[in-house]
């Protein structure tokens, strides 16, 4: 070997290690931001308002699509929001003083939990009613492909919204047009409160939901969403589709949400609290939660790293503790953010 | 310059005249654009000027995105109950996304749909919807009564950065106007008085203008001066306009397409109610009666306002004793 060559292949293992890490790193993040916010439903109990989903199981398949991002390309999430603007680099103070209600959160308190938004970050907002932001997403892509600026958009959803109308009129214009979009159903497991097997035609007849890109003659794969790199692998592939005016695709994502899918609805005063797993607490089905629990994404992706000795365990660590101070740091910045003035209310209703 | 066209060119020419200045805007719907010889599409190539699928709620929430992410969408609906079956998308998402934003993003974009049809097309495609939009906050919603106002108020739907529900009555399409040549804007939320009056206030909105200015020259015939306020605008409503007519005429008449607890007369009827007390004699609302809108032609016309039920509420309310100070 060439010692040329020797040099740029160090140089690419170098890089793919500082992404190994970095990838490490926002799992984690997105991981110990949803576990303050678990926290303050017991520490804080009655602060959070209304209804939080949190992403705690989906770091791998959020952090191994947007590995694939470019710095312009836009993210249109679904409501359970938070770990996507925590990858795209939105101060974690801003973020949990959204959910906390306060002045300084990323939408000043005008959102919560299911409404993030960070524009100057290319990510401009969030449906909560579900599968509606699909098509937001599209229309993204729309204005990608009408600006020419080679943007693509990253649409994130769950299994649910691809029950929805507004999910299957999105996939057949954007193929109908070629928009320059990757379609990610992040496969949960868990509809709202109900298993995918019992709302899903390809789920009951044992296929892959993936399976519904046929009906708009687009490439579709399920890929393994506890495995960041085999994510990164397959949206690549539609990230270059995309990118190449091949139009869009539609990755399954297969998951399992590790918390119950938001907090407990509770009238006031009462104040509002986390339940367990819906696969405890509705169907009876421990043994499940634990399965799933024992893939846990994040602890995996820690355990082949230091095997393959990109990580220490000193390195890891250091991530680790970095990760949870950042996240102990937010909730403090939110805690001390004042509460809006009520008469702000009137602001932002027209531009 | 101004020149004679048809309402329905009036806003195809604001809709051209809007492409022409901004590259951002862009025009689509189902069943436009279809073959290589459309005018628009030569203009504007297919990029801008696009055929869609029978599919409103992505035609809407695709309208939406692309608004937020900078371009400035006009969506031909064609029919307003078109909308229904996409409400989630008018309703609970254009008018709502800035707001939970914190102001960060807008959505400016165009629905443009007709309403109102009443020439025997039946229950569902004749209807006014208006009503159920115009009280949802961050939406605007524009109903032109005449060509001039079709051609400003389309051109300042487009330039408007927030989502605004165009509607255009289809029974105005043929009816010819004083157009003026070249940009013109008129304002979103300003009245228009169409006939200046003493005796009475008649409120209408959209074909309902056309119909209040024919009974208003029936009135002047007995002596009787019909003042004839157009709110162009339903969302923001310029209420100060309605009440200063009202305050100077002391009797009023609201004339609308829509049934009456569906309809805009309704609600403009309680702003009069709070804002004018004590300075008027009577008020009636001449709306479309109770029933979904029949087929046959004798009994869409007896459903519907018309010229003389105009009249007849008119000389009601001069006829009721003053009670305002």
């Amino acid at each position: 070997m060439s010692r040329k060559a020797r040099t740029s292949n160090t140089r690419k293992a170098k890089t793919d290690s500082d992404q190994l890490r970095w990838m490490y790193t926002q799992m984690v993040r997105i991981r110990e931001f949803e576990e303050a916010v678990k926290c303050t439903f017991i520490e804080h109990a009655g602060l959070i308002r209304g209804h939080s989903h949190l992403g705690d199981g989906a770091e791998a398949s959020i952090v191994g699509a947007l590995s694939t991002r470019r710095e312009t390309d836009i993210v249109m999430p679904s409501y359970r929001c938070h770990g996507y603007p925590i990858v795209l680099g939105t101060p974690l103070g801003k973020i949990m003083a959204e959910v906390f209600g306060r002045r300084d959160g990323m939408c000043h308190g005008f959102g919560g939990s299911m409404h993030l938004a960070d524009p100057s970050r290319y990510f401009p907002g969030t449906s909560g009613i579900i599968g509606q932001g699909i098509a937001h997403a599209t229309g993204a892509a729309l204005s990608a492909q009408v600006k020419r600026g080679g943007q693509i958009v990253y649409c994130f959803f769950g299994d649910g919204a691809s029950k929805q109308g507004a999910f299957f009129e999105s996939l057949n214009m954007a193929a109908v047009w070629k928009l320059p979009i990757v379609y990610v159903l992040e496969n949960n497991q868990y509809q709202a409160y109900t298993h995918f097997s019992l709302e899903d035609a390809n789920a009951v007849a044992g296929e892959p939901l993936s399976k519904k890109a046929r009906a708009f003659s687009i490439p579709g794969a399920t890929v393994d969403g506890t495995d960041p790199l085999a994510v990164q692998r397959v949206v690549a592939k539609a990230a270059h589709r995309a990118r190449t005016g091949d139009g869009p695709s539609l990755i399954e994502t297969k998951f399992y949400r590790l918390s119950a899918h938001g907090n407990v609805i509770t009238v006031p005063p009462l104040p509002t609290q986390f339940p367990e797993h819906e696969a405890v607490a509705v169907y009876g089905n421990r043994k499940e939660f634990e399965r799933w629990k024992a893939k846990d994404p994040v602890k995996r992706f820690r355990a082949r790293l230091l095997k393959n000795r990109v990580l220490t365990e000193a390195s890891a660590q250091r991530i680790d503790a970095a990760a949870r101070a950042e996240v102990q740091d937010a909730v403090q910045f939110a805690l001390a953010s004042p509460l809006p003035a009520p008469e702000e209310a009137l602001e932002y209703v027209y531009a | 310059m101004a020149r004679e066209m048809m309402y329905g060119d009036a806003i195809a020419a604001a809709i051209v005249g809007e492409m022409q200045r901004d590259p951002n805007v862009i025009f689509y719907g189902q069943n436009m654009a279809m073959t290589e010889r459309d005018p628009m599409l030569k203009k504007f190539g297919k990029e801008r000027v696009r055929i869609a699928p029978i599919s409103e709620t992505a035609e809407i929430g695709i309208g939406i995105g692309a608004a937020m992410t900078g371009l400035r969408p006009i969506v031909e609906l064609w029919m307003s109950e078109f909308m229904l079956v996409a409400f989630d998308q008018v309703i609970n998402e254009a008018p709502r996304l800035r707001y939970m934003s914190g102001g960060q993003v807008s959505v400016p974009l165009v629905l443009k749909a007709g309403f109102g049809f009443c020439a025997g097309w039946a229950g569902q495609h004749s209807n006014c919807i208006y009503h159920t939009m115009m009280g949802i906050p961050g939406l605007k919603v524009v109903v032109p009564s005449t060509s001039a106002d079709a051609k400003g108020l389309m051109a300042a739907a487009i330039r408007d950065d927030n989502p605004v529900v165009y509607l255009h009555s289809y029974m105005l399409t043929l009816d010819k106007g004083e157009v003026p040549d070249g940009e013109y804007v008129v304002p979103l939320g300003v009245a228009d008085i169409k006939n200046p009056g003493t005796d009475v206030t008649i409120v209408a909105i959209g074909w309902m203008v056309k119909k209040a200015l024919a009974a208003a020259e029936r009135l002047a015939a007995e002596n009787i001066s019909a003042e004839v306020v157009d709110p162009r605008t339903l969302a923001p409503l310029d209420v100060t306009t309605i009440v200063n007519s009202v305050k100077k005429t002391g009797r009023v008449v609201l004339v609308d397409q829509a049934p009456r607890h569906s309809s805009a007369a309704a609600v403009i009827a309680g702003e009069i109610a709070e804002h004018a007390i004590g300075s008027f004699d009577a008020l009636r609302m001449v709306t479309a009666l109770d029933t979904p809108i029949p087929y046959s032609e004798p009994l869409e016309n007896y459903v519907v306002p018309n010229e003389d039920k105009i009249v007849e509420a008119v000389k009601s309310v001069l006829a009721q004793k003053a009670v305002a100070a």
